[in-house]
């Protein structure tokens, strides 16, 4: 379990940290120990939810199943976490899941391409070859459904946020923040920088589960023209 | 039976206890911002706490019924009336067919629910009838109400039609309520809170003397605040060294601070994830206290320990069961059941 620390977030859910960077050995810990809580759940149990290099679990402390004079219902969850997260170590290493996320570059599915390629002497070609030339691992879901928290784009494609957020920026958009990339699952107004556009529905509260994308998994981006992209858009309806 | 909505007011949503197991995909739990009241007003027509309300935000919102229906209304005092006669809170209330009711002007607190018998029906979206407006799902299409929206209820509920008690209605009389209530005056609903935490994660990272501050100074509720959380002004709070966390889990009533040194209470609506420091955490009991603030009202905080803020938790468990015992007896005794 190396450096597993466990605090309290108030007094109906706790964090445990596995580490404080970046790092997929750790983001692995962190996924085993969701699947390891949600295979045996205690009672009082509601929900845990993965980050970066923490899970929060969530629970309801007047259902927990603990006789008075036990301690607090804090220290209760946090042994029944810890028995249940001894094996964490053992687990066989996971079966590399990688999702194919189909992208329209440029034009008017990606309006700040130009951009990014200009700011890192580049030209567009080459800041697509090098977007979708890795597999991104997905750290965690958040900020809204659907949306991946991705890690490792190359440095050499960085680029700032814009200035003035955009005021509406369409679901699928795939942006550029820093170092950092990632795709809109809504409507949303924003400031990354929208190099292309998938035409896949990252959130799809039809179905359950409501994402494309699990975290854990691992993505690729494969680069498309404007009549595959309107075709799969097509196919979705 | 069905509820047709005349004026749509400020925000008005259906809400439930929210939508829980779906957090890491990215999706937040939603839910009544004021559970108490959320789950008071169910128990006052015959509803399982978990059926779905209308949350009706200030003032503005009014609805006919097209049928006699049992109706509770709590939360804040919004001014409901009908037909010019103010409507009492906190208790079982029948609409006669036809009539209206209006929430005039808040008096005290930010949002009212309205519970009728059977629940507010709605298609189920992953659990739960909660309307999330950022996601645009569950309520009525994921969005606020509008004029002209008709609301149903699922069933008539657990004491049938109330169509024949309106035999009871005299006329101009557009509604009978019941003579005792559930909670008369909750404390709880007035500006000016003292809401009690526990230590944020990164409390100890914050520098000593705006811990003192913000203990000691009052904040305001800002008028950005909303479902999602509520955005407050006064001492800035700042790190000891400024420095960049992972996005980790955050919970309703986690108190986050930004850049700018201004605390941000998460509320339903919240994002699953937050990068912020946390510096405290609003325990569960005083969340309704939260969610009934307006813009311009003060809020100051005072620090429990983990171990009290759990029997803070407890105990308002097992009042809340007390009351819904108490409320279950009367109701028995009104429908003979």
């Amino acid at each position: 379990m190396g450096n597993m620390v466990i605090e309290p977030l108030g007094e109906t859910a706790l964090l445990i940290q596995f580490g404080e960077k970046i790092d997929e050995g750790v983001n692995r810990q962190v996924q085993a120990a969701v699947s390891l809580l949600e295979a045996s759940p205690f009672p009082g149990f509601v929900e845990c939810i993965p980050s970066f290099a923490a899970v929060a679990v969530y629970y309801d402390p007047f259902r927990l199943d603990r006789s008075p004079g036990e301690g607090t219902a804090f220290e209760h969850v946090r042994s029944l976490v810890q028995n249940r997260l001894k094996q964490i170590g053992v687990h066989a290493e996971r079966k590399r899941d990688v999702i194919d996320i189909p992208v329209c570059y440029g034009g008017e599915h990606g309006p700040d391409l130009a951009y990014v390629a200009e700011l890192n002497g580049l030209d567009e070609a080459e800041v697509v070859s090098i977007h979708s030339g890795r597999d991104y691992l997905v750290y965690a879901l958040g900020f809204a459904p659907g949306f991946p928290y991705l890690g490792g784009m190359p440095a050499s494609i960085s680029a700032p946020r814009k200035g003035t957020p955009r005021l509406s920026i369409p679901a699928g958009s795939v942006g550029i923040a820093g170092t950092q990339t990632g795709i809109y699952p809504l409507d949303t107004p924003g400031g990354w920088q929208i190099i292309g556009r998938t035409p896949l529905a990252l959130f799809r509260p039809g179905q359950d589960p409501p994402v494309l994308l699990n975290s854990g998994q691992y993505i690729r981006f494969r680069p498309i023209g404007v009549s595959e992209y309107d075709r799969l858009a097509g196919e979705r309806g | 039976m069905s509820i047709e909505v005349l004026k749509p007011g400020l925000l008005v949503t259906v809400q439930d206890l929210g939508r829980t197991g779906y957090g890491k995909y990215g999706l937040g739990r939603s839910g009544a911002m004021d559970g108490f009241a959320h789950r008071v007003a169910n128990w006052l027509v015959g509803n399982a706490e978990s059926e779905a309300a209308l949350e009706v935000t200030w003032s503005g919102f009014s609805v006919r019924f097209r049928q006699s229906m049992l109706v509770s209304i709590t939360g804040a005092d919004l001014s409901p009336e009908s037909g010019g006669t103010p409507v009492p809170m906190w208790r079982p209330v029948w609409f006669r067919q036809g009539s209206e009711l209006a929430f005039k002007r808040p008096v005290s607190g930010c949002r009212a629910y309205v519970a009728v018998a059977g629940g507010v029906d709605s298609p189920q979206v992953l659990g739960s009838r909660s309307t999330h407006l950022r996601a645009g799902i569950g309520g009525l299409n994921g969005r606020a109400l509008q004029a002209g929206d008709v609301l149903h209820n699922k069933d008539s509920g657990r004491f049938g039609s109330p169509a024949a008690s309106s035999r009871d209605f005299a006329e101009h009389v557009f509604f009978r309520a019941a003579r005792w209530s559930a909670a008369p005056r909750p404390g709880y609903i007035r500006g000016n809170q003292a809401v009690r935490v526990t230590r944020g994660r990164q409390y100890d990272d914050f520098r000593a003397a705006d811990l003192r501050r913000f203990f000691e100074d009052s904040y305001r509720v800002k008028p950005e605040s909303d479902r999602m959380g509520y955005r407050l002004s006064g001492p800035r709070l700042e790190l000891r060294t400024p420095r960049e966390y992972l996005s980790e889990g955050v919970a309703d009533g986690t108190v986050q601070v930004p850049a700018d040194g201004q605390p941000i209470i998460l509320m339903a609506d919240r994002q699953t994830l937050g990068g912020y420091p946390k510096i405290a955490q609003v325990v569960s009991a005083d969340l309704p206290k939260v969610a009934q603030l307006s813009p311009g009202d003060a809020i100051r905080f005072r620090e429990v320990s983990l171990d009290e803020a759990e029997q803070l938790y407890l105990a308002r468990e097992r009042g809340l069961r007390r009351l819904k015992t108490m409320i279950d007896v009367r109701l028995e005794g009104m429908f003979g059941c």
